[in-house]
């Protein structure tokens, strides 16, 4: 099953994909473009990952890592599908990136790779924007670049793990307004999803509703306001997200 | 005749559903519930509140002036700009009184003394001569790390394990801390005193960072920012007893023992 939450007619509501229509919980179908789409889970814990596929390891020049690079966000980086991300006036160069997200469905402490599967919910896709001229060396990435606000987009839907069988051999791609510009599988991680879990949940408990972003392949390039950015994964979602620039963003505001 | 109930701080004990208001006395080390007043270590504490908590990295000028040398040369090549800050994630929150543990094959832990800024209103691009209109109080946060040198990665591995970040016991409202710009940090080791700093030190006030930070993340109540730790943390090893003390704020103490006698579970 794919499952949202969106907001409509003044509410939040679960909702859930039924026949190619969006269901909500109370027997309602309502039209993809008249809701407003909230990030499908919330977690209290996101980690991502850094240069976690070789192609896009090399492309920013660094040798792949002996261990995976993970940083954290907080709960004001994500918003959901169709949302629109700030691209602030003095960006030179911003950059989505598109990602395999995994949602934990239960307490994990200590997991081995065997069992890692076990402590998975189910699957989302991610853009994980980064603006390249707030990168600082320490506690690189720094969070002035990896947890702006809505600068993560997420869904549109948590894919249930029994739907999604091959986790590790999806395709990946990015399009910035129809033309594709990322491509890649999954497979071509570098720490795979239960290598993840298991050294993620050595160094502590994982819980319930704990989102992991896999990292992006090669294929990044700059994007600017008015970009529609559409980050997809066979079988996980089409996530959609709009550029916007200082102005647009703060319309109404002056 | 019963005194007025006139509370300066609020805090959650486990029996609790929800954060309750509570007057604290750190003079005598009590702490009134309503009616019931009752001694700090007589209580199962857990933390007072449930936002997202983010830590700030060399924000004491001690802490800066360790790193000036090394700043200008490989990773790091030049000192920082933006606040530096990671986050604390809720397996790290632990309440007074309950144990750090420490990792197998590990000596010690840091100790970490740092104020939390507690967020009373959503605080987005704040000015910083507004800033303190955002804050609700403030509480002592044990920021527990592995030692480890180089900052150039996030440190998970080092400050995001479970236990690492005792908070509390209560958040003291704002109105009770009347110079937050020069509180006395102090942290002990089994009963001696390591180390003393002081919000004096801080190279960004708590005013700028709240203005640096919310000027690309959104802060929302409940959240707590905390505004570093000194330079030269002290170690703690298995079986001692930490207290981090910041004067007008309150104390957490919490026993450091081996994770392998905590059992599987924190």
């Amino acid at each position: 099953m794919k499952r949202a939450r969106i907001a409509y007619a003044g509410a939040v509501h679960d909702a859930a994909e039924v026949n190619g229509r969006l269901r909500l919980a109370d027997g309602r179908f309502v039209h993809e473009e008249e809701v407003v789409w909230l990030p499908p889970v919330q977690p209290r814990t996101v980690f991502a990952l850094g240069l976690n596929y070789a192609d896009h390891a090399k492309e920013l020049a660094f040798k792949a890592p002996d261990e995976p690079l993970v940083f954290m966000k907080g709960p004001n980086a994500l918003i959901g599908h169709r949302g629109r991300t700030r691209r602030p006036a003095d960006a030179g160069y911003m950059h989505y990136e598109c990602e395999l997200g995994v949602v934990i469905g239960r307490p994990a402490k200590r997991v081995d790779r065997a069992q890692a599967y076990d402590y998975v919910a189910g699957y989302t896709v991610a853009n994980d924007y980064a603006i390249r001229d707030y990168l600082e060396n320490y506690y690189r990435p720094n969070l002035r670049v990896k947890n702006r606000d809505g600068c993560t987009p997420l869904g549109p839907w948590l894919v249930d793990k029994a739907d999604v069988p091959q986790p590790m051999n999806l395709r990946l791609r990015t399009l910035v307004n129809g033309k594709t510009t990322q491509e890649g599988r999954t497979r071509d991680m570098i720490f795979d999803i239960p290598f993840l879990i298991e050294y993620l949940s050595a160094i502590m408990t994982l819980a319930a509703g704990d989102l992991i972003l896999t990292g992006t392949p090669e294929g990044l390039v700059d994007v600017k306001p008015g970009d529609e950015v559409v980050t997809e994964i066979e079988g996980v979602g089409r996530l959609v997200n709009f550029m916007v620039g200082d102005d647009a963003f703060y319309r109404g505001n002056a | 005749m019963a005194d007025a109930f006139a509370p300066n701080a609020f805090a959650k004990t486990r029996d609790m559903r929800q954060a309750a208001p509570a007057l604290v006395d750190p003079r005598h080390g009590t702490v009134r519930f309503g009616a019931r007043t009752v001694d700090v270590d007589a209580l199962d504490w857990d933390v007072p509140v449930d936002g997202t908590v983010y830590g700030t990295l060399l924000n004491f000028r001690g802490a800066l002036d360790s790193l000036a040398e090394a700043m200008n040369a490989p990773p790091y090549k030049e000192p920082p700009k933006a606040p530096i800050l990671y986050l604390k994630p809720p397996n790290t929150w632990i309440g007074h009184g309950k144990p750090i543990p420490l990792p197998d094959r590990e000596d010690a832990v840091e100790i970490g003394a740092a104020l939390g800024v507690v967020i009373g209103r959503t605080a987005s691009r704040v000015k910083a001569a507004e800033a303190f209109d955002f804050v609700r109080g403030y509480t002592v946060v044990n920021d527990v790390c592995l030692p480890h040198a180089s900052l150039f990665r996030p440190p998970i591995r080092q400050r995001c394990r479970d236990g690492f970040c005792p908070i509390g016991p209560w958040v003291i409202e704002r109105a009770a801390v009347t110079r937050p710009e020069r509180l006395t940090l102090r942290v002990f080791v089994d009963g001696g005193l390591r180390a003393e700093n002081s919000t004096a030190h801080l190279v960004r006030s708590i005013p700028q960072l709240l203005a640096d930070v919310t000027d690309f993340m959104t802060l929302s109540p409940g959240d707590i920012l905390h505004v570093g730790t000194p330079e030269q943390a002290p170690l703690a090893r298995a079986g001692e007893r930490v207290r981090v003390e910041i004067e007008g704020v309150g104390w957490i103490e919490n026993p450091v023992m081996r994770e392998a006698e905590l059992g599987a579970a924190p």
